[in-house]
């Protein structure tokens, strides 16, 4: 039973991110400095956005993205979402959705915290589901998104 | 069709936050047919058609079958499944005296396997078990489900009710995020039913087989030995008065 479950695991994304969580400031409903140093890359966040094991946002978000038909409907389109939010407010959204809605479906993507109890399988554990650079890429793409 | 396989992350399983899930209102409960394409419908409808009614013919040739050194067929002491069996699955699963614990309708037939033909009990998941299961299951097909009262199942059924509403994984999703918050919405390309176990054993086309709600819920979410049967009686509840499709097709 436990290797079906785990079977899942690795099926459900590669344990990529791999990193330590660092250390960030919020402001507001924003994180303003990147959370990571360098440029982001639109093109890259684009293809993790898609990329339904990884990042799994499709699974819940539409979008201008590819496979329209295999949109889920749980979240809010994500069209225009550039001209809505800012780079900062996208990061602590993708950083983690729960300090700004406790209740939320939207997983905490860069967030480590309260583990226990949880039972994480080993491979995921004290790893972030994505990484400072995803982040990066993925809010370069999204602030593109002006409509 | 895999959109589960994803979030099967939530399935490093076990407890903690309890979230007060809103649940489903009364008389809103459906099953999972209701979210099924139009084709997919015909084809559990249609006995002809359906590939689970393969299961359940196989099922009523063992059910006639001497086995064991009792040499005794389940008909032996059950005679006509359609006279005996009726409602049996609208109510399992069941508390069993010997190991103090529920039991499922797959087990209490491998028991009587064990016990009354002393015969090899059937390995989880075979087709002989699936078949025998199927063949008892869809002598209540059309009864509404009318969960056990039995006391002694509580303390496991609200284990089962704490589990479906506790946070796990790291994504920390409920079944009851899903199933009783989001439900008719699309998690990816597949609409979310209310995970009503209706139609068990049933015929899955991503599996191209039939399967027990067992191999339905590990493959869901559940690492956590014993802990899928509470699921189960929590389910069964949650689907009381839903009406007994064995055996059902799903997606
Ligand atoms: C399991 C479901 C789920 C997944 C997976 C998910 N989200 Fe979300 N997301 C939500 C929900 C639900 C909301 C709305 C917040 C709320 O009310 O809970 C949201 C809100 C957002 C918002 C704010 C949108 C707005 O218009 O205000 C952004 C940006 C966002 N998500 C980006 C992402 C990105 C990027 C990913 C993948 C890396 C992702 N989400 C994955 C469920 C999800
Ligand atoms: C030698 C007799 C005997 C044989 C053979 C036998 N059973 Fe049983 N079975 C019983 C008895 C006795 C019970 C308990 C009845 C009760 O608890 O009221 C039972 C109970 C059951 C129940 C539970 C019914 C309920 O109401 O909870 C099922 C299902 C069942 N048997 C299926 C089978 C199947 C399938 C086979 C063949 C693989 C089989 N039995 C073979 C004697 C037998
Ligand atoms: C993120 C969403 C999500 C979560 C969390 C989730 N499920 Fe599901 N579940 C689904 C979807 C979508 C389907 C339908 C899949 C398909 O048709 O391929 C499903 C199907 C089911 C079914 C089959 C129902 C039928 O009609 O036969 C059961 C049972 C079930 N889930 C139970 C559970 C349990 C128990 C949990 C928690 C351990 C859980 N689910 C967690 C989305 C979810």
């Amino acid at each position: 039973m436990a290797c079906l479950a785990l079977k899942g695991l690795l099926l459900a994304a590669s344990p990529g991110a791999g990193e330590e969580v660092g250390s960030y400031a919020v402001t507001g409903d924003a994180i303003m400095e990147p959370l990571v140093g360098g440029k982001g890359d639109p093109a890259r966040g684009a293809a993790l956005i898609s990329d339904r094991q990884r990042s799994l946002c499709t699974l819940c978000h539409s979008g201008p993205f590819p496979d329209a038909h295999l949109h889920g409907t749980l979240a809010p389109d994500l069209t225009g979402v550039g001209a809505r939010l800012s780079e900062g407010q996208i990061r602590l959204r993708v950083v983690d959705m729960k300090r700004l809605v406790p209740n939320t479906i939207m997983p905490s993507y860069y967030r480590v915290e309260d583990e226990q109890g949880r039972r994480v399988a080993t491979v995921w554990r004290s790893k972030p589901i994505l990484s400072g650079d995803d982040i990066l890429d993925i809010g370069a793409y999204l602030t593109t998104l002006k409509g | 069709m895999h959109a589960l396989w994803p979030l099967a992350a939530v399935g490093a399983a076990a407890i903690c936050g309890i979230v007060s899930a809103a649940g489903i209102e009364d008389g809103e409960e459906r099953s999972g047919v209701d979210f099924m394409t139009p084709e997919t419908q015909a084809l559990q409808a249609d006995d002809m058609s359906n590939p689970g009614m393969l299961w359940v013919l196989q099922g009523e040739q063992l059910w006639q079958q001497a086995e064991g050194r009792a040499d005794v067929a389940c008909a032996g002491c059950h005679d006509d499944a359609s006279q005996t069996m009726r409602g049996v699955a609208a109510r399992y699963s069941a508390f069993d005296a010997a190991t103090e614990r529920p039991i499922d309708l797959a087990g209490r037939i491998n028991s009587c396997r064990a016990e009354r033909q002393q015969a090899e009990p059937l390995a989880p998941e075979s087709d002989a078990l699936l078949a025998l299961t199927a063949y008892v299951a869809h002598q209540s097909r059309g009864m509404p489900i009318t969960p056990a009262t039995d006391a002694r199942l509580a303390p496991f059924r609200d284990n089962g009710r704490r589990l479906f509403q506790s946070r796990i994984g790291q994504l920390e999703l409920s079944c009851a995020s899903c199933h009783d918050d989001d439900w008719g919405k699309r998690l990816g390309g597949s609409v979310i039913p209310q995970a009503h176990p209706t139609g068990y054993p049933l015929f899955r086309l991503e599996w191209q087989t039939v399967g027990s709600l067992q191999r339905r819920l590990r493959n869901c979410m559940i690492g956590v030995r014993a802990e899928p049967l509470d699921l189960e009686l929590h389910l069964t509840e949650r689907a009381r008065g839903l009406l007994v499709e064995t055996p059902a097709v799903r997606p």
